[in-house]
């Protein structure tokens, strides 16, 4: 009895952590390219509203996700275009594309309020994880699957493999990459629209498997959660493994305490310790080391331009 | 061919110029966009771009949704000069609302002149203290206040909502989450009678001429903008960046204090779940439609304004959501990202080299 209450906590908890990893992941190779793409919540707002779209109209949920990665990289495209070849301010461009993500996800999802589709299922049959503990390890989605087979793919990448490397020339020294003859725009076009894919991937599991449903900005907050995460993991896959399912703790425990009808406590004060725990963790971070910006790509939120 | 080509200075003509190009722009597109989504593109437009502008009747409440835009946008203007980037404004608004409500109920039934002051003194100082926090955390632990401001802004939504249904619902209230109504002494005047036009609409055009004069006639104004751009050179000429960031962010968190204590006590007269209304976000793009320029500003937030009150005709005239006038916003703010990119180049034909 107790597993099985253990493992569902378990499950609970992965379940909110995964969209905040493929975001969070998504922006650690956009920013070890050298961008700073603070639109990460817009661009999950769209992949969400975008997969719910889809997956409603075609009662198909893997059609649904592809839409949602689709939708994620054509918003990241916008802002590529207007930081990479337009020189625009990086911050400024960013804040734009979290404002237009919030604004066309509830203009699309005015006619989705209120709908609701098949929840994303278990990829494993159900005989697998009929044991609590099997479940543990066999009872997730697909999506949760590929969070974790992505981490250790970007961290490969990155550190094993020779266009990782580049990339991360490009984002520690734009100047010299450019000098070898490596094509610094075209290297970030691609580390922005990975990081759009996944954002856009990470929007679609809130709209398609936690709360299967449309509701207006139900990211909440997620996708800035996920920068703060890029920090706290000083920009390393695996700690950002860690720290996303930290958050995924600290959001699932919000959750267990509002079942187990804990009343000292009003839920405003629960719905708060996401955003109190992201601080507490930046500040934590830079006590540690008083470098502050500490193992951030050298040229972070610069603008490039060749001539 | 085309081509860019980088000009040698930037186009001060073009500075100007870019922000009625991409207003102009945004029509278009808006045009495109909605009569692709199967709403009558162009009344669309014409309802919240030219309607507020051209009915009298519109106009005070033009000015209404006008007066925290601006207020709140000069406050983030002085900020994002001196590369500091104060996204929280919202919670700052919503934090003065609440101290300043503090006062109200306080105060509730009592009468006295000095209640106004107190309430807008209360709110300027919680804006102040909900952005001391991302200033304090910035200087002392290099913490950016990009996400440390923004966090506060949910910490602050939910603190609103745990005081209106908690400990300040109002105990006649039917239960319903809000607080008593302000009295007449806790509400703002109206300067036109009969209508919702607040004493914050002149108190924002005043604050904007202030800002002016600091930004462009003061010391203080020019070392703001040496920070901004050359943090190395503002070092050398002694002007201390850690300064400007703690004065930036307590101006912007003052005037969005400011701004919410008048719309608590003005167009709402008590606190309500729905009094995040997303003003402090819609000031970013009125801070960089105005050119970050405390006059601009007050052009900015007119248009940004419009948006609102067009957007309410819009629903009406060709049923457009509204849903909608967020996207026209984001839609507004893109689209004068991109037309930047003409105070820095010119477009000219390719010339072959010799």
């Amino acid at each position: 009895m107790t597993t099985a209450i253990l493992v569902s906590i378990l499950m609970t908890l992965v379940a909110a952590s995964t969209p905040i990893l493929l975001a969070a992941l998504g922006e650690l190779v956009t920013e070890k390219a050298g961008v700073l793409n603070l639109g990460v919540e817009g661009m999950m707002l769209c992949g969400a509203v975008a997969g719910f779209a889809v997956a409603f109209s075609t009662g198909s949920t893997m059609l649904g996700l592809v839409a949602a990665m689709a939708a994620g990289v054509a918003t990241a495209m916008v802002f590529a275009v207007l930081t990479l070849s337009l020189t625009a301010n990086q911050v400024a461009t960013g804040l734009a594309l979290t404002i237009f993500g919030i604004g066309a996800s509830s203009l699309i999802g005015a006619g989705f309020v209120g709908r609701t589709i098949t929840r994303l299922g278990p990829v494993f049959p159900a005989a697998l994880s009929e044991h609590p503990l099997l479940r543990a390890v066999f009872g997730h989605d697909i999506v949760v699957y590929l969070s974790l087979a992505l981490v250790l793919g970007v961290s490969l990448f990155l550190r094993r493999t020779r266009p990782g490397l580049i990339l991360r020339a490009v984002g520690e020294n734009d100047a010299s990459a450019h000098a070898i003859g490596y094509p610094v725009i075209a290297i970030r076009y691609a580390a922005i629209a990975f990081g759009g894919a996944l954002a856009g991937l990470g929007g679609a599991y809130f709209s398609l498997a936690l709360t299967p449903m449309w509701a207006d900005r139900l990211t909440a907050g997620r996708g800035w959660i996920a920068l703060a995460l890029v920090v706290f993991a000083a920009w390393k896959p695996g700690r950002l493994l860690l720290g996303a399912y930290l958050f995924g703790a600290v959001m699932t425990l919000e959750l267990q305490a509002k079942a187990a009808g804990i009343t000292w406590l009003a839920p405003e004060f629960l719905a708060m310790t996401p955003y109190l725990a992201t601080i507490a963790v930046l500040t934590m971070m830079s006590l540690g080391r008083r470098s502050g910006r500490l193992n951030a790509p050298a040229c972070l939120g610069k603008p490039f331009s060749a001539s | 061919m085309l081509e860019w080509r980088r000009r040698r200075e930037p186009s001060t003509l073009m500075l100007w110029l870019s922000p009625l190009i991409a207003i102009g722009l945004t029509m278009l597109l808006g045009m495109i966009v909605f009569t692709a989504m199967g709403y009558d593109g162009f009344h669309a437009v014409e309802s919240i771009f030219v309607t507020p502008f051209v009915e009298p009747q519109r106009w005070p409440d033009l000015g209404v949704k006008a007066a925290p835009l601006v207020m709140i946008a000069l406050g983030l203007a002085i900020g994002f000069r001196a590369n500091v980037w104060n996204i929280g404004a919202e919670g700052q608004y919503v934090m003065g609302a609440i101290a300043g409500t503090g006062v109200a109920l306080a105060t509730h039934g009592m009468t006295g002149w000095w209640i106004l002051p107190a309430m807008a003194f209360a709110g300027v100082l919680g804006g102040m203290a909900w952005a001391a926090v991302p200033a304090f955390l910035r200087v002392r632990l290099q913490v950016s206040e990009i996400l440390t401001s923004l966090m506060l802004t949910y910490v602050a939504v939910q603190g609103l909502n745990y005081l209106v249904r908690g400990p300040w619902k109002d105990p006649d209230g039917f239960n319903f989450p809000q607080t008593r109504m302000f009295g007449a002494d806790q509400t703002l005047p109206a300067i036109m009678p009969g209508s919702l036009v607040h004493i914050g609409i002149p108190a924002a055009l005043l604050i904007a001429l202030v800002a002016w004069l600091l930004m462009e006639k003061t010391t203080a104004g020019y070392a703001v903008k040496v920070v901004g751009l050359a943090p190395a050179a503002a070092r050398h000429g002694g002007f201390s960046a850690d300064r400007v960031t703690w004065a930036t962010l307590l101006a912007g968190g003052g005037l969005a204090g400011l701004a919410g204590l008048f719309e608590a006590a003005g167009p709402f007269g008590q606190l309500t779940p729905q009094f995040p209304t997303g003003y402090g976000f819609t000031a970013i793009i009125v801070a960089f439609l105005g050119r970050l320029n405390p006059l601009g500003i007050v052009f900015g937030g007119v248009v940004l304004a419009a948006t609102y009150v067009g957007g309410e005709i819009a629903q009406t005239t060709v049923r457009l959501p509204q849903a909608a006038t967020g996207m026209f916003q984001a839609l507004l703010l893109f689209v004068l990202l991109a037309t930047d990119v003409l105070v820095k180049y010119r477009i000219g034909w390719k010339v072959r080299a010799a």
